[in-house]
């Protein structure tokens, strides 16, 4: 970059003199010239003639080397420099910039931890985190980053996790609790064992995926260098024909206007301008988005975002806190508390929220040997033998097919049934509740036009319409099993028009075939979470659903960036090519059509970069 | 075998453009992506094929851009 700066400088020196002495000599002046063209493009002109002998001739050089050496043939010396000089202007800057949104990117991700100081015996040795292995003890300082995903064994601290979820409150830790990698360390002193080797750790995983999402190309960009392909040879061959034809066909066209006409087109040919920016666009896009705590796995995927039409959501732990607590208790013929007991034991084998939030209800240890001969039935609840007598517990399913009478009140929340001996014993009333950003984020969704918002639940229908009814969503599918929210996902994506997009959202457990088989899979709450991370397209790391419109309006920020380079610049060279056809525009305008067009389109793709003004 | 390079040096998108459709059409490689932004290559190729592919996608790369240096990421 720094050569290229000099060959401008130095070209520019003896350029600008020249022009403005107008030598009128017939050798000094285009003897001047020619210097400064050496200076100022010789570079190029020589990797011209490197690529022709390589047998390419549609590349830049070829067409810049032509189109300046065309000029100095015909007598236009000074526009054979000053083009030479602008295009290597316009190189700079481009190199510059894209060499600045690399390095604002890498910024943002600047999250990869350095070291690890590992304990050994009771020293600290600062060692290279792929160097560590699982188990081995490290001490995290404060204000360190965590350098590797592991449990804390002693001591309590604040945690900022911004850097990964682009949320402020920082996070308490004590002993037990799960840190992180690349997130850092704020006051306290923490020893933890390592529980994942460095490369399947949360930040590795995380850089992953933000420098690999621009490898998935959107259709946009698809698009461009399809057109570049054969854009470029069109011009170069009309321009041919412009230079050869007219002064063959008809009487007194002048053979060196038409070849200045040619000229300006080869200028004009160059598809860089075009080429660059879409990919710089998305690139800040992903950037911009990750910092928020949104990664997107591809440009695609931020693409089909802005086309979302239905968006579909999962309940538990998506739209709800996803932690259960028992609300009621209505026992009969045994009493309340023993109602808790047996439900909780009955449950203690599974690690459904529901039955954790019985357990913890009834907050005291189990004994394994009570319960025995335990039958989970998937979508109905669980029957088992607990203190030798036989309890069923689960929903209104289960007491149907048990053809046992229950309770068949209106409730709202999650009712688990019980009976013993085949008798029935009462209900609990279990419900969960609403994140606290859930409302608006349907508010903001339904703002962004999103024609249809569905919420799929294998809760009841009860709970499932109270929760869209509070929300304001449009529909509701309750009491689904795993595989039907798969066939009523298959029923929506054919709701929707041919351009639409079907966008899922869920928690990323237990929702895998569903977040595949929606056009764009959104997994909540990824932190931490592999499953999550690898089924989804889009993963937002924290567990807010108001991110998915703040996804959506970085998609169409980025995409109308991308489509606004795309008109922009199209459209001046198409307009600049048809004028200098008539011999209307300047070799100026042609310079411009070419550099001018590529500074504006790759500053506009800057703005992608800058999320906070989307919102 | 999927192996990714980076292409230091690379300084053209349009040429990262060519590039990739250039060795996508090589024999034995299933798919190949070159990111202009990140500098990186992605080449996934059959197993048997991999030494071929990758001297093939070599001179693909320096007929193109003759200054890139391949370096395994």
């Amino acid at each position: 970059m720094k050569k290229r700066l000099w060959r401008i400088i130095i070209g520019a020196l003896i350029f600008i003199p020249a022009v403005i002495i107008k030598p009128s000599d017939e050798w000094i002046k285009p003897a001047l010239f020619a210097v400064a063209y050496l200076a100022v493009g010789g570079d190029v002109a020589l990797r011209a003639v490197k690529n022709i002998v390589h047998g390419r001739v549609f590349d830049e050089n070829f067409l810049m080397g032509l189109a300046t050496i065309g000029a100095f043939c015909i007598g236009k010396y000074a526009e054979g420099v000053e083009v030479m000089l602008f295009y290597q202007i316009g190189e700079l800057f481009q190199s510059f910039a894209v060499e600045k949104s690399r390095k604002s990117i890498a910024a943002l991700m600047d999250i990869r931890p350095d070291y690890a100081n590992v304990k050994c015996g009771e020293e600290l040795i600062k060692t290279d985190p792929y160097d560590v292995k699982i188990g081995d003890i490290i001490v995290i300082k404060a204000g360190e980053r965590i350098p590797l995903d592991s449990k804390v064994l002693v001591g309590s601290s604040m945690i900022d996790t911004s850097a990964l979820t682009g949320e402020s409150l920082p996070r308490e830790v004590s002993s037990g609790c799960e840190l992180l990698s690349g997130c850092i360390n704020i006051n306290g002193v923490l020893t933890a064992e390592v529980e994942k080797k460095f490369g399947e750790s949360t930040v590795s995983q995380i850089l992953d995926l933000v420098e690999n999402a621009s490898n998935k190309k959107s259709v946009s960009e698809k698009f461009i260098t399809k057109f570049a392909k054969y854009y470029t040879p069109t011009v170069v061959g009309v321009a041919a024909l412009l230079a050869v034809m007219p002064p063959l066909l008809f009487q007194g066209a002048s053979f060196d206007d038409w070849v200045f006409r040619a000229l300006t087109f080869l200028v004009v040919s160059c598809p860089c301008a075009l080429v660059i920016s879409i990919p710089l666009s998305f690139f800040g896009g992903i950037g911009g988005a990750s910092r928020s705590g949104i990664l997107v796995k591809g440009s695609n995927y931020l693409e089909a975002l802005a086309q979302t039409e239905i968006v579909v959501f999962d309940k538990t732990g998506t739209l709800t806190k996803g932690v259960f607590k028992v609300q009621e208790i209505h026992a009969q013929s045994i009493s309340d508390s023993e109602l808790l007991e047996i439900t909780a034991c009955a449950e203690s084998y599974s690690n459904h929220p529901i039955s954790l939030s019985l357990k913890s209800a009834y907050g005291r240890e189990i004994a394994g040997e009570r319960v025995t001969q335990v039958e989970e039935i998937s979508g109905q609840g669980v029957k088992a033998t607990v203190d030798g007598k036989k309890a069923a517990v689960g929903n209104t399913r289960l007491m149907e097919s048990l053809g046992i009478d229950y309770f068949k009140g209106e409730l709202v929340g999650t009712v688990v049934h019980a009976a013993l001996e085949g008798e029935y014993v009462g209900y609990i009333v279990i419900a969960d509740e609403l994140k606290s950003d859930a409302k608006k984020s349907i508010k903001l969704l339904k703002a962004a036009g999103i024609k249809q918002i569905v919420m799929l639940t294998g809760d009841s229908k009860n709970v499932g319409e109270q929760v869209a009814k509070e929300l304001g969503l449009d529909k509701v599918y309750s009491e689904l099993l795993p595989a039907d929210k798969v066939i009523k996902l298959e029923e929506l994506l054919s709701e929707k028009s041919a351009k639409g997009k079907l966008v899922f959202v869920g928690d990323g457990i237990n929702d895998a075939p569903v977040l595949a088989r929606a056009d764009i899979g959104i997994a909540m709450g990824g932190l931490g979470s592999d499953a999550a991370i690898e089924a989804a397209d889009v993963v937002i790391m924290t567990d807010e659903p108001s991110k998915i419109a703040e996804a959506m309006k970085i998609s169409k920020k980025t995409l109308g960036i991308a489509r606004q380079n795309i008109v922009f610049a199209i459209g001046i060279k198409v307009g600049v090519l048809i004028f200098s056809a008539f011999g209307l525009a300047s070799m100026q305008a042609a310079i411009f059509a070419d550099v001018g067009v590529t500074i504006l389109a790759v500053l506009n793709a800057f703005r992608a970069l800058n999320t906070k003004k989307a919102l | 075998m999927k192996m990714t390079y980076r292409l230091m040096g690379l300084d053209c998108a349009n040429c990262a453009a060519k590039m990739e459709a250039a060795i996508s059409k090589l024999d034995g490689v299933s798919s190949a992506s070159v990111n202009f932004m990140t500098t990186k290559m992605v080449l996934e190729a059959q197993d048997d094929k991999v030494n071929e592919v990758l001297s093939a996608a070599e001179r693909i790369i320096k007929k193109i851009e003759p200054q890139v240096i391949l370096k395994r990421a």
